[in-house]
């Protein structure tokens, strides 16, 4: 029998399952990004620390990401659009979930390639059209993956990273959100 | 062979008979036709409890001012029918009741209006067939589970006829706030899922909101001063009731024990999941009346905050899931709104949402014209008192078009 490895630590994974059965306080993180206007809709947001198992964590390093918007949009297109970060953590989340659950099955992954594709009627935020909603009116995720394993266990592999995935959840279904100024 | 009149107007509600009143004194020969009863709305499709949401003192028709006993009283639907009804009768509106237009084509000279009754050819129609002749229920309602009764407010009567449990409410404007209201007082749970809203107090500085309204200007306001003609036209209703000094907003709805939620975004597997975004339609509600409460007092010369004002208070964690399997829920009342009927309408002058295309009454289509939409030329057109600058309008412009013919 041969070794899957698939650069996941699945053991670390169970073991915290284990341990945070009995410690709900500690399974509670805040993910934090804060936000900085630079001039039209070109902003920059940064992230490094967030709170998790019960104190103050931090990234090895600061990452710094830019959003603005295409020229077609009169912008000067400094970086990606707010909106495409959701498909930047939507692949992220899906595909970690694959190689996690790969892992655990002893599934060895050769590549794993995916497409995401949020299709968008923009005259929701333009307000040309009330009845238009001003997100995704539909995402779609298509995978490639070459691994020792039959079809159906990969499709069963991407079924089970949606039903695990953090941003496929918070993409389906409703989240309160609060907006303040301070 | 069809009958030969100068004017068709079609729809004998205060609107019709307003234009009625207008066309009578220009010696324009008309016949309004009607396809139930006068007032027929007001008789047929409305819940047992519904009341006019403005005070009588305010209610008139062109000559036709209230003259009963109640000056700060809300008539009942009834009452407003038989209102209606009398102001037909002083008028002797040339009306043809139970008389359903079937189609409104055009022809050489005008139009050629065909009812149940035999065809019209006539000059000039007056469409006044009202703003709400169907409910408009959400395509996602084709998810509710089987074995759940849902209602639109043209079938909801009263609390008592409604099976035992709990009852979901869409929709918190005027006629989801009543019903949500009468619901809960009847012991039953209330869910009621909240999407833009347009709050008002009952009372402001103890004089009726609707007071302030007209004093104001705020309604007198006409359709091409309006930056945002479109929004203002699909307004949602305020959050009134017809009961002297009360007041029907969220917070007193959450004081009756009724539990608010998002907007309805989607029915999957059998649970409603509402919007995240409650708390922001409730802020924008309450700036919005801040800002009209403060415009009042500012009119009145008052320096102050605006008074008895308290931000919508909403649930710290609002539900964004109800299981409609569980059997919490039995009923679903679609108060979502509702739209004008013009199918029988056979002139292309009705845009892809259905909504007639006119320019202050004056349709997009020489000879026709319509009264009784929202904000046709002033923000109080679709109220009873707003009909009568609409109405003189639209007879004196639908006159100067017949001149050049009577002329020839």
């Amino acid at each position: 029998m041969t070794t899957t490895d698939n650069g996941v630590n699945v053991q670390a994974l169970l073991d915290a399952r284990e341990a945070l059965k009995g410690a709900p306080e500690a399974a509670q993180f805040t993910w934090r990004a804060t936000s900085t206007w630079k001039n039209g809709v070109h902003s920059t947001t940064t992230i490094q620390n967030f709170f998790g198992l019960g104190q103050e964590q931090s990234h090895k390093t600061k990452t710094e990401f830019t959003a603005d918007h295409p020229e077609i949009f009169a912008a000067e297109d400094n970086g990606i659009t707010p909106i495409e970060y959701l498909l930047v953590g939507l692949a992220g989340c899906l595909t970690a979930g694959v190689a996690s659950v790969a892992q655990n099955r002893g599934i060895q992954l050769r590549s794993v390639t995916s497409t995401v594709e949020g299709n968008h009627d923009i005259r929701g935020i333009l307000g040309a059209d009330s009845d238009v909603r001003n997100g995704f009116n539909d995402v779609k995720v298509t995978f490639a993956i070459d691994a020792d394993a039959s079809r159906e266990e990969i499709e069963a592999l991407v079924a089970q990273s949606q039903k695990r995935s953090a941003v496929y959840d918070a993409l389906t279904n409703p989240t309160s959100v609060t907006v303040e100024v301070a | 062979m069809s009958q030969r009149v100068t004017t068709v107007v079609i729809g004998a509600g205060h609107a019709g008979l307003a234009a009625s009143h207008f066309l009578s004194e220009r010696s324009i020969d008309h016949i309004v036709l009607e396809r139930g009863r006068i007032a027929n709305t007001w008789r047929r499709e409305r819940w047992d409890s519904l009341r006019l949401l403005t005070p009588n003192w305010l209610n008139r028709l062109p000559g036709h001012p209230y003259g009963g006993p109640d000056p700060d009283g809300y008539m009942t639907a009834g009452q407003v029918a038989d209102f209606i009804g009398d102001y037909a009768t002083v008028t002797a509106a040339p009306v043809r009741e139970n008389t359903t237009v079937t189609s409104v084509r055009r022809t050489d000279g005008g139009y050629q209006v065909s009812t149940g009754e035999g065809d019209l050819d006539c000059a000039t129609v007056v469409i006044a067939s009202g703003a709400c002749n169907a409910p408009v229920v959400p395509e996602c309602a084709a998810g509710v589970p089987d074995g759940i009764t849902q209602l639109t407010p043209f079938e909801y009567r009263n609390p008592g006829s409604l099976p035992d449990g709990g009852v979901l409410v869409v929709g918190a404007s005027a006629s989801g706030v009543q019903i949500a209201a009468e619901v809960r007082r009847s012991g039953r749970p209330v869910v009621l899922s909240v999407g833009e809203h347009v709050r008002l107090p009952r009372t402001y500085r103890d004089r009726d909101v609707l007071w302030w309204m007209d004093a104001t200007g705020v309604w007198a306001q006409r359709y091409d001063e309006i930056e945002d003609l479109a929004r203002a036209r699909r307004l949602p209703s305020p959050q009134l009731v017809g009961e002297p000094g009360t007041t029907i907003d969220l917070n007193a709805l959450t004081g009756l024990g009724v539990e608010p939620v998002g907007r309805l975004a989607v029915i999957r597997d059998g649970a409603a999941l509402f919007s995240g975004g409650l708390r922001n339609v409730c802020s924008l509600a309450d700036l919005k009346m801040r800002r009209l409460l403060a415009g009042f007092d500012e009119w009145a010369g008052i320096g102050d905050d605006p008074a008895g004002f308290e931000p919508t208070r909403i649930p710290a964690v609002p539900r964004l899931r109800l299981d409609l399997r569980g059997g919490e829920i039995t009923t679903i009342i679609w108060a979502t709104g509702f739209r004008p009927d013009y199918r029988w309408l056979d002139v292309p002058v009705v845009d892809e949402k259905g909504r007639l295309r006119h320019d202050g009454g004056v349709v997009d289509s020489p000879g026709l014209y319509a009264l009784g939409l929202p904000v046709l030329r002033r923000r109080r057109s679709t109220l009873l008192h707003g009909i009568e600058d609409d109405a003189r309008f639209v007879a004196r412009h639908l006159a100067e078009r017949l001149t050049p013919r009577v002329v020839a």
